[in-house]
């Protein structure tokens, strides 16, 4: 595995042991001790991760927002400064190059993130399209990103920190100082859980992640690795790139409508076909099944109903916090009500599921 | 890594214990931790007949899905029905609770073409 990135943090997972495998050209840690382990101690207090190898791209310059509106979905003058968006940029025809969080640092300035195996693609993409006024940096080498996540996050971090973190909503973010470092921290995640994100110096990642976990010893946080942060983010619905979305896969279909505003003033790519899909309603639609005989539905596995197929699993596993065999998929839109049972094929044999509400884990409030 | 030299092994991970004609058989401690938290595992019904090198199930863990290949051909006596409820145990002790399935060889000459715990542990040590 010689040929993949690191990051900084590569150090630690080889302290632990922990296991580490390709993802989408980074060497990453799949676990630490245990993927249940760490699902549990995010659902239930805290876990800490490393995911430095998202992408960081910002947008400068007068035209910034004119930019960021043309290649997002979402509405990015709605946007406060110190405040995030989840948003989508799609190609013409309506599938997604990619789907990433909106900072909007100032007025001409807007931080990108996005997902680290499309960093490339994304670059090329926006580069494409950039127009007069608008600058394009692509700031991911010089980023380090840890993400604290669970209900006892808040409490970890405000030991580290002079800031009122009650202060930082959901979605919005600060430049603060963390255990003596300049840090851009963000109230955000990918797990379902309330939690923080971090953006640091790379040379401070390492620094940081152990003040981190000294300071949230006695609240039970743990290193946590892909494995759970795949997990805890399917529980939660939340989409990932290359299953629930992708080049042929429309946000439309894919359920994050949310994030498409096809009523917003600008033109941006991809708005005609998306207008198009939603006047005459998409053909495919992302529901999540619950397994009715016993079987694991895992991604690509066909789904049936009749003996016709009608889509595919995008992703599942025995989730760890209802113990139950569920995924989510793609089938067309016909087949998507709640309480419709379809088969999913498993090594040969269908096997009956039946169509059932997502997200399939919410937060308490 | 615990390998116990009274078993032997396959290249796919299995362990074997004889007795007699019988071989009972479960994945060994090595590719339990690789596997990580097991979840689910796909077993054969007593009477079915597996083939050596061929599936004869599945086992699951969080993450993925791995085959189990038969070490041995033969007639399967008797099926660990506590993994259905409880697929943890192959983690907790793959080589007691853990265990899998017990068949009725065909030719337990088969059993020749296993490797002894040090052969094993050479292979694994390669990966």
């Amino acid at each position: 595995m010689s040929d993949l990135k690191r990051t900084p943090l590569f150090p630690v997972y080889q302290a632990y042991g922990a296991k580490t495998i390709d993802f989408g050209g980074w060497e990453l840690p799949v676990q630490f001790s245990s993927i249940k382990e760490e699902h549990e101690a995010v659902r239930n207090r805290t876990g800490l991760f490393d995911v430095s190898h998202m992408g960081e791209i910002e947008v400068q310059g007068p035209e910034a927002l004119a930019f960021v509106q043309k290649i997002t979905t979402n509405d990015a003058s709605k946007l406060q400064t110190g405040a995030i968006q989840y948003s989508i940029m799609c190609y013409e025809n309506g599938g997604t190059v990619d789907d990433l969080l909106v900072y909007k640092k100032a007025d001409d300035c807007f931080l990108l993130v996005v997902n680290a195996a499309n960093l490339d693609t994304d670059f090329a993409w926006m580069k494409r399209h950039l127009q007069e006024n608008a600058e394009l940096v692509n700031v991911s080498e010089q980023t380090a990103l840890l993400a604290i996540q669970g209900p006892r996050s808040e409490e970890i971090l405000g030991k580290l920190t002079d800031m009122d973190l009650s202060q930082l909503k959901f979605f919005q973010f600060s430049e603060v100082r963390l255990a003596g470092f300049q840090v851009l921290l963000s109230r955000s995640g990918y797990t379902g859980e309330d939690g923080f994100e971090i953006y640091c110096n790379p040379e401070d990642a390492v620094q940081l992640w152990n003040k981190i976990l000294e300071a949230g010893k006695a609240e039970g946080i743990l290193p946590c690795g892909l494995g759970a942060r795949d997990t805890l983010r399917f529980e939660a619905r939340l989409p990932l790139y290359g299953q629930e979305l992708s080049e042929q896969i429309s946000p439309l279909e894919a359920g994050v409508g949310f994030a498409v505003k096809l009523d917003k003033e600008v033109d941006f790519i991809g708005k005609s076909a998306l207008l198009k899909q939603k006047s005459e309603g998409v053909s495919r639609k992302l529901v999540g099944i619950e397994m009715i005989e016993r079987g694991i539905p895992r991604t690509h596995y066909p789904v049936y109903v009749n003996d016709k197929k009608i889509g595919e699993v995008t992703t599942g596993t025995q989730s760890p916090t209802l113990k139950k065999n569920i995924g989510l998929v793609l089938v067309e839109v016909e087949f998507a009500g709640i309480g419709t049972e379809l088969e999913v094929e498993i090594r040969g044999k269908r096997l009956k599921a039946v169509v059932v509400k997502t997200p399939f884990y919410k937060r308490g409030k | 890594m615990n390998l116990p030299s009274s078993l032997k092994y396959s290249k796919e991970h299995e362990w074997v214990r004889v007795e007699g004609n019988k071989a009972h058989i479960g994945i060994s401690d090595f590719a339990q931790s690789e596997l990580g938290d097991i979840v689910f595992v796909e077993l054969p019904s007593v009477g079915d007949e597996i083939v050596q090198d061929n599936s004869f199930g599945s086992v699951e863990s969080v993450k993925t899905v791995s085959e189990l290949y038969a070490p041995v051909s033969g007639k399967v006596v008797e099926v660990n029905s506590e993994l259905e409820d409880s697929p943890e145990l192959v983690n907790s002790a793959p080589y007691e609770q853990g265990w899998m399935i017990v068949v009725e060889m065909d030719d337990p000459s088969q059993v020749d073409s296993l490797l002894s715990a040090d052969e094993y542990e050479n292979l694994v040590k390669e990966d």
